[in-house]
Order: C-alpha cells, then structure tokens, then sequence
C-alpha cells in the first residue's frame, strides 16, 4: 500500500468537533464537514437532518479529485478554495494541509469573505491536529504499541458471521 | 486506504470495481443496491450521461455489519469503463482497499477485457499500486449470452495471479453477492494480515 491507512482517536476528534463547532458559529454557517480525499466523512457540525452525508462526502471528494487533475493539466499544484454559488444555499470546499477537505455549507444570513476569513483559521489548527495524529501514528507504530487494531485478533467466523444473514 | 475510526468505531473500506465498458459494473451496483436490506445501505449515486453511461463513477456505501465492536462499511465505487475516461478512472481508485474487474464474456468484447485488464495495471503502478498486492476478485459477466468465450479460455486469458473467479449474470443477479462477498472477506483478511 502506497499510504498508509487514516486512523482517528478519540482525543483529536474531539478536537476536530471542538474546531468545527467553532467554525460554524463565527462563520454564521448552516453545516460544516471534514471529509478525507477518498470521500469518508470524518466529522461534521451543523443541523444534518434531511442530508444525506456519506453522498455528501464521496461526491465531495471526487469533486476535489477531478478539480485537482483539472489544476494539474494546466500546471497548478491545486486549487485550494471551490465555491458553488446556489439559490439559497452555499458550498465553500478548501482542502486543509493537502489531506483533508472542509465543506461549509451557508446562506444569506452569511457571507463569502466571512466564511473565507474563518476557515482561513480553522484550517491552521485543524493541520495541527492531523499532524500530531500522524506523529502519533508513527510514535506508535516505533515503539510498537498503542492502540490495538480491531483486526490484530479477527478470526474467520468474525468474518464469516459478517455475510450470514 | 482504510479509516479506522476508533472514536466513532467505524472502519471504512473502498472496493472498486473496474472492467471495460458496457461490461456491467454499474449493473452489478444496482443490483446490489436494489437487493440490500435498506437499514444497510445508503443512497446510490450515479454520475452517468444522458444516455445511462457511466461518466465519472457509481457510489454505494454499505453497512455490513459489527466486528469486535466495530461498525465495518464498504464503499464500493465504479469506474466508467470507456477509454477515453481514463483520467476519471485513476482518481477512482485513489485510496482503493480491493478491485472487482467485471469481464464481458463476450467473444468480440475479449480485447477490451484484456485491455482493461492492462490498464487497471498500468494505472494501478502510477499510484505505486501494485495489483499482486490488492485483494481481487475476477468476475465473468453475461454468461447467458449466446457468443460467449468459454470459462477456462477467459480465465486463461484473464486471471492474474490466484484470484477468485466468479461467473455472473449481472442483470439477474447471478454471482454478483458471490463476487462482492469474496472481496470483502479477502479485504478483511488483508486487513488483517497487516496488523
């Protein structure tokens, strides 16, 4: 495998939720979401109840996917800001430290320059908490310890009782 | 790539599946989707051309249930399998965990399969992928056509290294919980081999 697989612990993503909480109220926002660049949801803030949020996710990210070929075809590393400019509501999608992606959704009762000026500094400490979860990640992997993945002891009939239905 | 999730006890892998075009990848999805109990799944979303192609990938997200207390879902995504969308392929299979190539059996649909097959490599190494690597899982499709290649020729042809091989009727559904049932499981077994 090329990279290696995203691991979340509870304490950053509490973090994460922290940050986001944040981030909606001062930027006035309906919702805000963190989804990975393979289209899993990893957080959200906001009122998510008629949203279907793992379609949010997936397409996000092949949004950002077919952006960033777009900007690699005419020589650009990336483009880091995308905005969909609806009837009502709003999609401002940046990319946080080249890994994740955060999605406000918004309407009238904010603004593009708003939204723009604070995730300009929630993305700053949200690269904060992907790096220490990666240095984490590495430290544990080093001293061979940490947290035990579920699959260290999965068995066949684990697996097996997934498909009997 | 797999998340795990340990906050929200969730592990999240992505299956792909990739063939050449009007192979039926997307069939196999829609069947899948229409057949799943709907506590399981999610919504399917298709990103296709007025004409039902498909123009940048099929999504389904399925829940398949709890293992040492962790809520395990697969993504599964399709690729268009038309050439030209090559570009559209290689972000799909960004972050990929397994592959299910579906195969015409067609006798005239043979290069395409082989192509594809040659492809999937190619664009599988640029992301320093290596399919000796990826849980993969063969699937023979429209086998209840009238000018089809005959299973060891396909597979002779086809096959990989030691993948499963299923034959499918996509569009009756002949196979198709087979195929994704194999994959999962070599999927959680790698996963488990890695830990």
């Amino acid at each position: 495998m090329p990279s290696s697989d995203m691991i979340m612990y509870e304490e950053e993503f509490q973090q994460i939720r922290g940050i986001l909480q944040k981030l909606k109220d001062e930027a006035n926002a309906k919702m805000v979401f963190l989804v990975d660049k393979n289209g899993q949801q990893i957080a959200y803030n906001g009122d998510i109840n008629n949203l279907d949020t793992t379609s949010l996710a997936s397409l996000t990210a092949g949004n950002v996917a077919a952006t960033d070929g777009l900007a690699r075809l005419i020589g650009e590393k990336e483009f880091t800001v995308l905005f969909h400019e609806g009837e009502r509501d709003n999609i401002h999608i940046s990319i946080v430290g080249r890994r994740v992606i955060l999605v406000i959704i918004f309407d009238e009762r904010s603004s593009l320059g708003l939204v723009r000026l604070r995730v300009r500094k929630a993305s700053g400490e949200l690269e904060g908490v992907f790096n220490r979860i990666l240095e984490k990640v590495e430290k544990e992997k080093e001293a061979g310890s940490g947290y035990e993945s579920p699959f260290a002891e999965i068995t066949d009939e684990d697996i097996d009782s997934l498909f009997s239905e | 790539m797999t998340f795990i999730n340990y906050a929200a006890r969730e592990i999240n892998c992505k299956i792909v599946y990739y063939g050449p075009g009007l192979g039926g990848k997307t069939t196999n999805l829609q069947w899948i989707y229409d057949k799943t109990n709907p506590a399981a799944k999610g919504k399917m979303i298709s990103l296709a051309t007025e004409t039902d192609r498909t123009l940048f990938f099929d999504f389904l997200p399925l829940d398949l249930g709890t293992v040492k207390g962790f809520k395990v879902r697969f993504h599964l995504y399709t690729v268009p399998g038309q050439v030209f969308y090559d570009a559209s392929r290689k972000l799909i299979l960004k972050g990929v965990d397994a592959i299910i190539l579906v195969a015409d059996s067609q006798i005239e649909r043979m290069d395409a399969n082989e192509e594809s097959v040659y492809n999937l490599k190619q664009n599988l190494k640029e992301q320093s992928y290596n399919l000796a690597n990826i849980p993969y899982v063969l699937q023979l499709n429209k086998r209840d056509l009238p000018n089809i290649t005959p299973v060891e020729e396909m597979t002779k042809i086809l096959k990989q290294k030691e993948e499963p091989v299923f034959e499918a009727i996509a569009s009756k559904g002949v196979g198709v919980f087979d195929t994704l049932k194999t994959c999962a499981k070599l999927t959680l077994q790698e996963l488990r081999k890695n830990t």
